[in-house]
Formats: C-alpha cells, structure tokens, sequence
C-alpha cells in the first residue's frame, strides 16, 4: 500500500455498501452513519484499506453499511480485535464502534486498555443510554432512577461519565457529537480520524423505541445553541443563540456570564485548549451539566502522543538493527547443540 | 581404604530437590545438558511448587528436576530415581517414595539438623530410619553449606550469596558419581554467567571442589556409567522444552507462509513461557501483544487473522474457557487461528502447576451451536514444534481455529530435539483470493475441499464484512433463512473432516498382531510406549496407537481399532478420549485406564494394568 501519487477525491457514496440500513426509522445511528460515509470520503483513506470492527448491539450493525473492510463481532470485545488489526497493520485506518452497553458494561475492560494503550484507532461510543437491540433494559450510563425494563422501579445505579472514564484511562481523544447536529458531528469525526492515538468520539443518539428523547433537552432546535457549547480548540468558549454568553472560571470551577452584562467582555472568556497534558480544564467541560450550564461537544481533548502501534513497530525495528538473529535458521544455530 | 566400583547402566534417573531457591532446576538442566552432550539419550521433567518462595525448608517449598539418561531410546523422565540429590530434610521427605531399592541419596548434611527436621514435620532425629529407607538405601552425606563456604572463604561475598552456589557443589558430586567430566558444565556455565566473571569463577570452584570431594570421599559407593546411546539418529541435537518448541513451531510456520507471526496472550501457568520466548523473538518480527485479559489475547489475535496475518494465543484450562465465545467467532468468520492450550489440573484453578489431560472434551465441544474446530495434541517436548507448526499449517490453509493441546508435562518438560532447516519443513499455501477472481465474497469457498478464499484488508476489491452472524452461502450477506443455516451448518463441519485427506494416518507401534491394543494420545506418548515396550519384551503382545489428531480422526483410525478384540483407552482424565471415541468407532468395546492426580502415569503402573488385562 504505497502512497498513491494521485489522491483519488472519494465520495460518501463510496463507503456505502450494497446492504439494506436496518435501524428503526428514526434512529439517531443514520445521521452518525451519514456522517461517518461523509468524513471518510473527505479523510480520503480508500475504502480497501479501511476496516470497520464493531461489537454487537444496533449500532455496531454499522459494519455491514458500509463498503470497506468489516468485522462484526461478538458482544464487547471490538476493542480487543481492533487492537489485534491495528498492530498487525499499521497501514490500515481502523475504526470501531460500539454502543453503551457493548463498550461500557461487557467491553468496559477492553475500552480502556485500548485507550490506555493509546492505540490508533477511532471509536463511535453511540451513547442512547439503553439497551436497544435486547429491547429496553437499562445501560451503564441509564441515568440513576430511570424506568427501564429491567428496573421497573427505577434504577439504583450509578452511571458512568465517558468523559471521565476516557480521561481516567489516560486518553489523548476525546470528543463528543450530536446526532442531529451533522456539522459539528462532523468536524469531531474528522479531528478524530485525524488523531494518532485512540480517539473516543460519544455519540450522543436518540433511541425512539426504547429511550425516546433521552437527548432532546440538548436537541430541540429552539434550544439547543443555549444548551450546548461546540468547542474549537483556539477559540473562545462562547455559545448562545445570540452568541454572547461565555465560560469563565469562577474559582475552582466553570461559571456561565453573558457578554456585555456586569462589565463582562469577549476578552474574559476562557480560550479552548484541547492540546494541553493537563486534563483538569478539560475534565470539567466535559462533566459540565444542565440546566446551569451548557453541554460541551465538539473536540475536548486532542493531545499528541506515542501510539502503542508505532512503539511495537520501532521496538521492532530497533532490535532488528541490532539483531544477530535475522532468519529462522539463525535461530536454529543460536542454541547450545552437539553431534549425536 | 575401600575401592569405588563403577557400574554400567543402560539409564539412569537422577532427581534433584531442594528449597525453590535452592537452584535446583538449573542443576538438573546443566547436568542433562552435558550429558547429551556426551552423547546419552536425555529427557527431563520440573516439578515446581505453586508457591514462588514457600518458606524455606517446609514441604510446601519442595522443587525437584528430574533427569533420565539412557544408552538407549527413552521415552520418559523416569519413574523412580537411581539417584536422589536433597537439599533438605523436606526434600527427603516430599521425594521418599520415589527413589529405588538399592539407590543413592546425596543429602546436604548441614542441613539434616533439629531444626530442619522439625519444620519437615519429621518426629526424630532420624529421618531415613523414620521413612523406612535407610536399610536400602546408599546414603552420601555431604557438608553441601559448610563445603561451599570453605571453597568460596577467599572470594570477599556475603554468606547469602556464597550459599547460593551449594548446587554447583552438588553438581559436582553428581558429575563424580556419574564418572562424567566437568568440562562441560563450565563450558555451561561461561555461557551463563559470561558477563559476570566474580560469579562464574565462584560457580566453577565450588563445582570442582564438589568433584574432588567426591572423588577423595573412598566410600564403598558404586559409581556409575551410562553409555553414548547409538539408537539416536545422527545429527545436530539440542535440548528443548515443549513450550519452547512450540513457540518455534510457530515461527517456523510465519516464515514458511511468509506471514508475520501475531501472538495475543495472557500470562497463565503453565502457558506463559510460549508468550515470553516469543516476546524475546523481536528479532524475527513477532508481534506479542500482552493483553489486558484471556479474552482479549484471542479476540486480538483474531484481530491479527482478520488483518491476514498468522495468528496464534497461548493458554491453560481457565483460560480456554475464556476463550470459548471467540473460538465461536474463528469457526463462524472461517478465520485462521491457533489456540496453543497447555493444560493442567482443573477444574477451576485446580492445580496450575500440574499435569493433566482434562480439557479435551472442552476443546471438542466447549462452545455455543455447532461449531466445530480442529483439536490435536502434540506427544513429547520436541514434538510440540513439529505440532505447532502442522497446526498453523492446517489453520492457514484450512481457515479453521486449530486447538494444540500439550500439557504441563511436556511444557515445562525436555527432550532431544534433532535441528530442522527450514527448507526441510513442508510449504505453508493459504487460499487466498487473487487479482481476477470476480465476485468473491466472504463465504465464496473451494467447492471441493469447502475452504474460504482469504481476502486480506487493504487490497483493493476484495472488501467485504465478515462477522458472527449466520451468512447466506452464496452472497456472504447476514441471513436467518432455515435451509441456508443448515448448509452452513453442513459445509463448516465437512470442511474440517475434510482436512482427514491431508493427515497421515495414525501408527501402530509395539507388536503389530497383538492380544492388546493401547489408546493414547498426547503427551502420555512416552509413558505408553515405555510400557508397551517393556511388555512386549516380555514376550507378551501388546499394540500402541497415539493419537495426536482428534479432530478430525486420521482416516485409518476406525478400522485400525476395530481390527483388535480388546482395547484400553489411557488417559489422564476420566475418560474423555475413551468418550469421544465411542461416538465415532461403533462396535468396540473401549476399556479405559485413568488417573486424575496431577501428575504423568509411571510406565509401572502401565504395565501392570497391562499385564492384568492381558490374563
């Protein structure tokens, strides 16, 4: 796979496969499907050498939409296996998607290994915070006291934050989109499929059958520039309908002011930055809450590191330079042996 | 003065055992390693306790190497020892039972004191008296401590380093004892300790004192002598352990397909050193990826496969059952894979550092719907390369998940290991999917021998989906259609009983027109041959068939086991084998011989099954 010397422009019609989409009419998996068909055709990596490993659950069904290489495979372990194609070849574009459940509760131990390990893979966390494909049971991010089929009365769990968790596990990527907001979805897929290193993107998808506007206090069109913020790295941290309100620091903590009210100027908002090491910044905008404050999507962290695939493969290199043994037979001859 | 006699044998089993510190195992190595070098048939087996430092002297912390030499074809570590070397009073204690009439034990006198002996749970001071073995036994006490301490006053180490070296001292006692020069363990050790010239000079002073005190003892001790064995076939030999060799056999079969080796692991006894001597193999480009969880060391491999590469995961019992959802995916993705099971005792964590035959049937049948896999099992140490290379062989070319089952025993293991060339070792030809084929999919397959075309992520026009999901036969799509299941359901079971074409057909060893056929397979190998041997020299006629490919039989098993009136299974588990069997060779009645201890049979006890059954 050589560097082609004429980069081919791809379209989304390109990445699309043969196959009938199965979801429920109105799932928020065709706007990240969309999106994903789109950014591909835009990152320019051919179908052929893209792979597509998912999980089980609806969404990892994503597999068989789309026209590259793909490996649907059993509840939990994509990580596991994406792991396995990456570091065997580099050279492919590797992405994985998941679900809540299947990345959180079964694969919760292969998620962050992965991200740990800063292997260069892409993952779709789609986050609709149920159980779609077993048909309604809570998920690890069901917010506490929700009414599932499995907890009829409410459930007493305590859900996991992505965020956290990613960050936790010393992630380089982390970003977050909206189902129904294609441009920043986008954009995050694309800064993700631009990072070296693990990139965790949650989806943030509405389930209309089983979880119907779990998101639709951020989604609603009339509401939704108030209630989210779309982070830029660089830019300043400003959201609104009428763009004037803004994240300040107040203390230890983040604190919304509006522009122009108590003597508040664009220049005392916070600037994004998602390259910095240090997570606490970034920790907070990830966990920010409403109604008091606005949701954070787009790119949160974005921070260069060495992939565990590039160490392999130089550790590799390395010993091979310096390396007596250079053929099976070497091997051979290397051990202690005697005429018989 | 008494006169030392010197007597020849045609083999010898020496055990070595101490304290798991004690250095035991490195004495026994060394000491089988030169006498290969001499030209004797060897054969070697560890035991170690679970404990990494059990507290010094009780029985817990017990380790023991033994070493069979021979003159002749051997076949096993031995039963029990010619000759006992213990560094302890526990030692003595653990390995009383297996030593012979008439034997030896060399014992470290300092430290056969009160103190020795309580913490051995001994209830006198004397403990060859209390176990009933002083009468038949030829002692040679020996100062192993104070000796050593003498050797190495002038070196200027701690006392804590100086007592490290009191096996070499022992070494040097045994090599007197077997009339062999040292010459060869100090070439030994050079190798070992080579960077390290304090403690390689310290090694080789206490080793030739050792040797010398023997030789000035004037005891009225036999010594004894083992001939170069002349039924080795000529060649360039080493000494390999069965986990070593079957992470070359892996290598071996990556260069001969011409495919980067990909091993995704979990450490697990007694299955790690495969991933550790691979781990080493950076030179050869082996990619080892430790993963975070038995599943995961699959599931990545299957990743590697996937991504077209030869891939392979390493485990014991427990793990294998981790493992079983993802063997599922392999069979239903039709994806090349080797899952190298050592086994041990079970179940659950049972005993992890024994031997045992009992994940057979979990390897058949261990897993969701009809899923059928490969299952073989490598003999003896040397043979698990041979094993492990014919399992990726079968894997690649087959596009199947290949069990090797090999076990503790001859894991850990040694035996002599002729050297391959790897012009000398048959071609690896996957069917992969090439330039101009039209319309392949992810189930497009050989109609003859039902295999898969392999198409290989990032070549152009080969993209497809593969997954767990039940596929249609003729368009690779997802489908639920009842006929269609059944179809794949078919054609996945015919392709690996079609593999049977390929595979040689299973031996008949021992005497050919025989009263008794004996069944085994796996690791039991030398045991049974031993016994079978011995038998037959007797004048009585007994017959072997191994097994070392289950899953499929060998075309010729069925008749070959029919054609015999009676017939044991030998296993060790409760009769797994003997069950499978049973449900595919109608018309025999299959005696079993059984033991589940976590330890190898004796070719004794074989034998006197045998000759029972024989009456």
């Amino acid at each position: 796979m050589e560097t082609k010397e004429l980069k081919i422009q791809y379209t989304a019609k390109d990445f699309k496969s043969d196959q009938y989409v199965r979801w429920c009419p109105g799932c928020g998996d065709y706007a990240v499907l969309s999106s994903l068909q789109k950014v591909m055709a835009d990152v320019g990596v051919p179908p052929h050498e893209t792979a597509i490993i998912s999980g089980i659950g609806c969404s990892s069904r994503l597999s068989y939409y789309m026209s590259s290489y793909g490996f649907h495979t059993i509840h939990g372990r994509g990580a596991a296996i994406a792991t396995g194609v990456k570091v065997a070849n580099p050279k492919l574009s590797v992405w994985q998607i998941t679900g809540d459940g299947d990345c959180l509760a079964i694969g919760g131990n292969h998620f962050i290994h992965s991200v740990r390990r800063n292997i260069d893979i892409n993952v779709l966390l789609f986050n609709n915070q149920i159980y779609g494909l077993t048909k309604g049971q809570y998920s690890p991010t069901t917010q506490k006291g929700y009414v599932t089929k499995s907890s009829p009365f409410g459930t007493v769990e305590r859900p996991f934050r992505p965020a956290e968790l990613t960050i936790g596990a010393r992630g380089t990527f982390f970003g977050r989109l909206l189902d129904v907001d294609l441009k920043n979805a986008q954009m995050t897929m694309t800064a993700a499929a631009n990072h070296k290193g693990t990139s965790i993107v949650e989806c943030l998808v509405n389930c209309v059958i089983f979880n119907d506007g779990a998101h639709s206090w951020l989604s609603e069109k009339e509401f939704r520039a108030d209630r989210t913020i779309v982070l830029e790295h660089g830019k300043r941290m400003i959201f609104g309908k009428d763009q004037n309100k803004g994240l300040v620091l107040d203390g230890f903590n983040l604190k919304v002011v509006t522009i122009g009210e108590n003597g508040v100027t664009e220049d005392d908002i916070l600037i994004h930055d998602a390259t910095s090491e240090d997570t606490t910044l970034q920790m907070k905008l990830a966990l920010m809450q409403g109604p008091e404050m606005p949701i954070a999507l787009g790119v949160i962290r974005d921070v260069a590191d060495e992939t565990y695939d590039e160490a392999v493969t130089k550790q590799i290199e390395e010993v091979q330079a310096k390396a007596k043994i250079k053929t099976f037979d070497d091997l051979i001859d290397s051990c202690e042996q005697w005429e018989m | 003065m008494e006169k030392t006699k010197t007597t020849e044998l045609d083999n010898v089993v020496i055990r070595f055992s101490g304290d798991s510190g004690d250095g035991m195992q490195l004495t026994g190595t060394l000491f089988s390693n030169l006498s290969a070098i001499l030209g004797n048939e060897i054969s070697t087996f560890p035991d170690f306790p679970s404990e990494i430092r059990a507290p010094q002297g009780t029985l817990g912390g017990v380790s023991g190497f033994q070493v069979h030499l021979g003159s002749s074809k051997i076949y096993t570590p031995g039963d029990d020892a010619d000759v006992l070397v213990v560094m302890n009073p526990a030692a003595l204690k653990v390995n009383a039972k297996a030593i012979k009439k008439g034997g030896v034990i060399i014992f470290d006198a300092d430290a056969f004191v009160k103190s020795g002996f309580e913490k051995a749970g001994f209830k006198t001071e004397n403990p060859f008296e209390e176990l009933g073995v002083s009468d038949t036994i030829q002692l040679i006490p020996a100062p192993l401590s104070t000796m050593t301490q003498e050797s190495l006053k002038d070196f200027g180490f701690e006392n804590k380093t100086v007592l490290r070296s009191k096996n070499m001292f022992s070494l040097g006692l045994v090599c007197w004892l077997f009339n062999r020069p040292i010459d060869h363990a100090i070439h030994f050790l050079e190798n070992k300790f080579g960077k390290k010239p304090d403690l390689l000079h310290a090694n080789v002073k206490v080793l030739t004192d050792g040797y010398n005190y023997g030789n000035n003892l004037h005891l009225a001790i036999n010594t004894y002598f083992v001939e170069k064995s002349h039924d080795t076939p000529k060649g360039k030999y080493t000494s390999i352990s069965g986990n070593k060799a079957t992470a070359w056999g892996l290598i071996a079969a990556s260069k001969k397909a011409g495919l980067e080796l990909f091993l995704g692991s979990y450490p697990i006894t007694p299955a790690t050193d495969i991933m550790q001597e691979l781990s080493l193999r950076k030179d050869l480009g082996v990619k080892v990826v430790q993963a975070e969880d038995e599943i995961a060391g699959i599931t990545s491999a299957l990743g590697a496969a996937f991504a077209g590469r030869l891939a392979a995961t390493n485990t014991s019992g427990p793990g294998l059952a981790l493992k079983s959802e993802a063997i599922g995916l392999a069979v239903m993705s039709e994806l090349p894979i080797v899952i190298v099971d050592v086994m041990r005792g079970g179940p659950s964590t049972g005993l992890p550092t024994k031997t045992e035959q009992t994940d057979l049937l979990q390897a058949l049948y261990g897993r969701n719907g009809e899923s059928p896999a490969v299952v073989m099992a490598a003999g003896t140490p040397d043979d698990c390369f041979h094993y492990a290379f014919m399992a990726s062989k079968i894997a690649l070319e087959h596009m199947t998940p290949v069990i090797l089952l090999t076990d503790a025993f001859i894991g850990n293991g040694t035996s002599l290991w002729k050297l391959p060339k790897l012009a000398d070792l048959p071609e690896i030809n996957p069917n992969y999917s090439k330039p101009g084929m039209e319309g392949i999919n992810v189930t497009s397959r050989d109609e003859k021998t039902k295999v898969r075309y392999w198409s290989i992520p990032g070549v152009e026009g080969f993209g497809h989906r593969n997954g767990g999901l039940e596929k249609d036969y003729n368009t690779g799509s997802i489908s639920t259609d009842p006929i269609n299941h059944q179809k794949m359901v078919d054609t996945r079971e015919a392709k690996i009983q079609n593999i049977s074409n390929v595979l040689p057909d299973v031996k008949l060893e021992g005497d050919k027109d025989a009263d008794l056929l004996v069944i085994g397979w796996g690791g039991t190998h030398g045991h049974l041959m031993s016994a079978v041997n011995t038998i037959n020299k007797k004048g009585q006629k007994v017959a072997l068939a191994h097994f070392n490919y289950i899953n499929p039989l060998p075309k010729n098993a069925v008749k070959l086991i029919q054609g015999f009136k009676k017939v044991v299974v030998c296993e060790l588990n409760s009769g797994q084998f003997a069950t499978y069997l049973r449900s595919k060779v109608p018309g025999v009645e299959f005696l079993q011989y059984n033991k589940v201890q976590g330890q190898p049979f004796t070719a004794t006890e074989l034998e006197e099954h045998f000759a029972t059954l024989l009456k």
